[in-house]
């Protein structure tokens, strides 16, 4: 460990971080080369690095910008719209790699733009407000890429809100986004080496940033918004910058999901305001503001209805105790006297290890 | 269908998101808090008049009653078990903690309902009444009558009852009403009771007009009626009734004349204009932040 003396603290964190995603990684690589891992396992895990992605975003959101957004699997299904309507329309023209590193580009920078677009008049609002307009926000999205209908053919585009009939197409036309069917044969490009590479994007940019200049700004304006105001800080631009690189980074789970299935559509489950709460349980559960634990939390709660099939019904109703126990447990007052007075604190029980230390 | 009777179905659902927002924003009054789990205590609502009247051949009346007691209990039960208990701490935990509710009664209902939608009797069977050549149902009719009956009655109760003045000064300050001698806790319970209870009965309306009935029946209205809210001014309960017509009237229009997928569309941009142009919605007064 004497390299990381020379690094802060927070760098250490995110080398270890970082070593353990890419350990676990080269340890499953080497379990499916060797025929291990069932098929089913293999395909969550495209899934798990998307989510994972997701967490980290809205981590970043509700961690340290301090404010629960509901609408970010809004962002995710930009993203993946944009991105996945990109790869459909440029299939035969741009080869492969390009291609996807493009459509990466696109889809972020769309989910990106509408978020600072959303982000102005969003957060001029506090908390309960805040939420429920990002989750009405969420639902607007979902709501229009299903109308939405766009063809091509020798002519050019052709876009319409109405139906297909009315894109008046010619006969050589061909459907790339149809409304509520979607987006179909977008190429499948999302392998589990592109996942855990965005994953590990992710990570470094959002662990850079917590802890930049820019990064405590947004974490002081958090704490106490009115004593950062008065030393100074602009809260509307930093509130603005965190909440947009938010919106990116779901942006990129989305490139990340469109590209990892054949056909793309924007359901309730997906995209609407069910998913936005299944990513808010992965991040509690990992700890609000830790980043690490929520990509644990993904990766745990994606696999474990598969390893304990009988518990499938169960499932989704303990996500909801534990929530609920979770909050409880960590920010009631009265819990929180009950730990400190039994030493069940952190300090508490570190302070509990050292003295026995001392006896020793 | 002409315009005057889109009008009439817009009051009919804006009455039943009326009626939805008197528990969101008497519970906001009172406890500062969004109750996520209100839409969620509408469905279970609707269970519970389904299961006594089609299945256990009960008359509509005795089953709307049994499931209003229902209802109570659950909001009683669901603000004693996770709401009190975060009651100091930081919105977002008491947020996410009602996120957690919602989520845990759907699941619930899944499990015990199935889901498969249930298609939901009405409660009402009156075929309505037809005024120059305009037929409007019977259960269109007796919503709108429930919705007004009840606003007045909460509106007489607030102010005139010792229990309602009790509502009105925890609502302005909670440590100087325990001060006075109010029971804060069974104030904030009664107000959850009564909320629950009028959740009961919107469900009865909600699922008697739209009727099919899953596990996920609730959130939607849920959150509209929670929009009709906010719409009117949170806190206050003319104001309820306000937004949940104008509400229930756009959502029907824009149906009609704009786009029926993007009804909800419409319904979440207004919310948006409102918030952004009056925050603090129609009747609701601007609380000024102290440093």
């Amino acid at each position: 460990m004497k390299l990381l003396k020379n690094v802060t603290a927070p760098t250490q964190k995110l080398i270890r971080t970082v070593a353990a995603v890419v350990l676990v990684y080269i340890l499953m690589e080497i379990l499916i080369a060797a025929g291990c891992i069932s098929s089913l396992i293999q395909g969550l895990l495209v899934p798990v690095c998307t989510y994972s992605i997701a967490a980290v975003a809205l981590n970043l959101c509700v961690g340290y910008l301090g404010e629960l957004s509901l609408g970010h699997a809004g962002f995710m299904c930009l993203g993946a719209f944009a991105s996945a309507y990109f790869s459909k329309l440029t299939a035969d023209t741009i080869p492969d790699v390009p291609r996807f590193i493009l459509a990466l580009i696109i889809g972020t920078a769309v989910a990106a733009l509408f978020g600072f677009l959303i982000a102005i008049p969003v957060l001029r609002l506090k908390g309960d407000y805040l939420a429920i307009v990002t989750l009405a926000f969420g639902e607007i999205i979902k709501n229009v890429m299903n109308v939405i209908y766009v063809g091509k053919d020798s002519v050019g585009l052709h876009f319409s809100m109405k139906d297909q009939l009315s894109l008046g197409m010619s006969v050589d036309g061909k459907m790339i986004i149809n409304g509520a069917q979607g987006i179909t044969g977008t190429p499948r490009q999302s392998t589990f080496t592109v996942g855990v590479v965005l994953l590990i994007l992710a990570l470094i940019i959002t662990s850079n940033f917590v802890n930049s200049r820019t990064g405590r700004a947004v974490k002081a304006i958090r704490d106490n918004r009115i004593a950062a105001e008065t030393v100074g800080l602009p809260v509307s631009k930093y509130k603005l910058i965190a909440f947009t690189l938010s919106a990116a980074i779901a942006g990129v789970a989305g490139v990340l999901y469109s590209h990892s299935l054949n056909s793309l559509t924007a359901t309730t489950n997906n995209f609407g305001y069910n998913m936005s709460i299944m990513i808010l349980v992965y991040v509690v559960l990992g700890g609000i503001g830790n980043f690490s634990g929520g990509i644990i939390a993904t990766t745990v709660l994606l696999l474990l209805p598969e390893l304990l099939r009988g518990m499938a019904d169960y499932r989704m109703l303990i996500y909801s105790i534990v929530l609920i126990a979770l909050m409880i447990f960590n920010w009631s007052p009265d819990v929180q006297k009950w730990k400190a007075v039994n030493g069940l604190t952190l300090d508490g029980i570190k302070a509990r290890f050292s003295k026995n230390k001392e006896v020793q | 269908m002409g315009f005057l009777t889109y009008l009439i179905n817009g009051l009919s659902l804006g009455s039943i998101y009326a009626i939805i927002a008197l528990g969101y924003t008497m519970v906001y009054g009172i406890a500062k808090m969004l109750n996520f789990a209100h839409g969620d205590v509408i469905m279970i609502g609707s269970y519970a008049v389904f299961m006594t009247m089609a299945n256990s051949g009960l008359p509509a009346v005795v089953s709307i009653i049994i499931a209003i007691v229902i209802c109570t209990a659950l909001g009683v039960i669901i603000e004693k078990i996770a709401y009190k208990p975060l009651r100091k701490a930081t919105n977002l935990a008491v947020l996410i903690t009602a996120i957690g509710v919602s989520y845990f009664l759907q699941n619930m209902a899944l499990l015990i309902f199935g889901s498969n939608p249930i298609v939901f009797k009405s409660v009402i069977n009156w075929k309505g009444i037809t005024v120059a050549g305009l037929t409007i149902s019977g259960i269109t009719i007796i919503t709108i009558v429930t919705c007004i009956i009840i606003m007045l009655v909460l509106t007489w109760f607030v102010k005139n009852t010792k229990p309602g003045q009790a509502m009105r000064a925890v609502s302005e300050d909670k440590d100087a009403a325990s001060l006075m001698g109010i029971n804060v806790n069974a104030t904030i319970s009664l107000t959850f009771a009564i909320g629950s209870g009028l959740a009961a009965i919107a469900g009865a309306l909600y699922c008697s007009a739209y009727p099919t009935l899953t596990p996920y029946t609730g959130s939607m209205p849920g959150i509209k009626a929670f929009t009709a809210a906010v719409f009117g001014g949170i806190g206050s309960i003319p104001g309820a009734l306000i937004g949940g017509l104008l509400l229930g009237v756009i959502e029907i229009l824009g149906k009609a004349y704009i786009s029926s997928q993007l009804s909800d569309a419409i319904v979440f941009i207004v919310l948006i204009i409102v918030l952004l142009v009056k925050p603090a919605g129609i009747l609701g007064k601007t609380i000024h932040e102290k440093v």
